[in-house]
């Protein structure tokens, strides 16, 4: 129970973030002619935003199903490397069937938190998801029933929400590990260059971001590769080992309560 | 558009989509050992955030100046080790306060 409540608080800027970007989207899925309640009901089953704002534009040209499976494809697969990252870092209870019902969320932003933390449990997982798919959802029905109701400043504050926490994701780490610097600098020179450079930034904005964020991890962990060393530790400790150091930290923590 | 292909349309695109996150993630059920892929599983999250934040944040505001405001006031926050919520809340608070200050002039 205090993993799921640590996760729902963790989740909160991802669910402001959440309700400003599918507002918009259920204002954009309107105009191009779905209903209130098929927009709803793709954010709630989907909730993925380049590609519902692709999925959208798709039918109403209407293009073809393989149109829109390729598409969909190129554009979210970066969410199989994320998933591979992550199934790296979860609670051993996370198994099975759990990993099959909460992959559905595995957004960017649920990646970003779940990847800084040591070990997610299900509870966590449950909490962090909680808020952000309600406000995904939620955004998407009031975007698509009541068109721009939220002044245009705070909508245009809450847009900063999401990538505020990126930084503060990443910027802590890169005080701790130089090669976090090199990822960095060469992640933000490839995206601008894609963002701006004649050409480049044609390519979609799904597969740019794939490419850029490959390029850098690829020649970082060709550059630095991880130390193996702090990972055999921690796999060689003994059950008893491990055992204890759940038991300090629950101590600890219960000392500063 | 009816309602079948708009259901035919949204079961490629939830299909799909959740195949392509589940998949890895339920498969993938050993720890690693390939060092190349551990050092590129571990450097990927900062390398994906980083391509998303920029140059998209100086775009995301209204204006460039209350964007660069937001990013500044992050950076100096995550620096000082405030936890995720407490920087995203105040680098928005941030973008509203000089947005404000514009809108006087």
């Amino acid at each position: 129970m205090k993993n799921y409540r640590r996760g729902l608080l963790a989740g909160i800027p991802i669910a402001l973030g959440y309700l400003s970007v599918s507002f918009t989207f259920g204002i954009i899925a309107v105009q191009y002619g779905l209903s209130v309640w098929e927009a709803t009901l793709m954010s709630m089953t989907t909730v993925t935003s380049a590609g519902q704002f692709a999925g959208v534009k798709t039918m109403a040209v209407p293009g073809l199903w393989l149109d829109m499976l390729i598409s969909q494809l190129t554009i979210n697969v970066r969410y199989s490397f994320m998933s591979v990252a992550m199934s790296q870092n979860l609670d051993k209870k996370f198994s099975g069937i759990w990993r099959w019902i909460f992959a559905f969320m595995m957004t960017d932003e649920i990646f970003a938190v779940g990847i800084s933390e040591k070990k997610v449990t299900r509870s966590f997982w449950a909490g962090l998801i909680t808020l952000p798919w309600i406000g995904w959802s939620l955004g998407t029905f009031l975007g698509a029933f009541l068109g721009n109701v939220l002044p245009a400043s705070v909508m245009s504050a809450l847009g900063l929400a999401i990538y505020g926490m990126f930084v503060a994701i990443v910027v802590p780490d890169m005080k701790k590990e130089k090669a976090v610097i090199i990822a960095v600098v060469i992640a933000a020179v490839l995206s601008t260059m894609f963002t701006y450079v004649p050409v480049l930034n044609k390519v979609s904005v799904g597969i740019s971001i794939s490419i850029c964020a490959i390029v850098s991890a690829v020649v970082v962990a060709i550059l630095f590769p991880v130390d193996d060393s702090d990972d055999t530790n921690i796999s060689d400790k003994s059950e008893s080992e491990v055992r204890n150091d759940m038991i300090s930290g629950e101590v600890s923590k219960g000392g500063a309560v | 558009m009816t309602h079948t292909t708009f259901f035919i349309y949204l079961a490629i695109i939830v299909i799909s989509t959740y195949l392509i996150r589940a998949i890895p993630f339920v498969l993938v059920k050993n720890q690693i050992e390939n060092r190349f892929i551990k050092s590129f599983l571990h450097y990927i999250p900062y390398a994906v955030l980083t391509a998303m934040t920029i140059p998209a944040i100086f775009t995301a505001t209204e204006s460039v100046i209350s964007a660069v405001a937001g990013f500044v006031v992050a950076v100096v926050l995550a620096l000082r080790g405030k936890s995720l919520t407490v920087v995203a809340l105040l680098s928005c608070v941030a973008v509203y306060l000089v947005e404000l200050i514009i809108r006087m002039f």
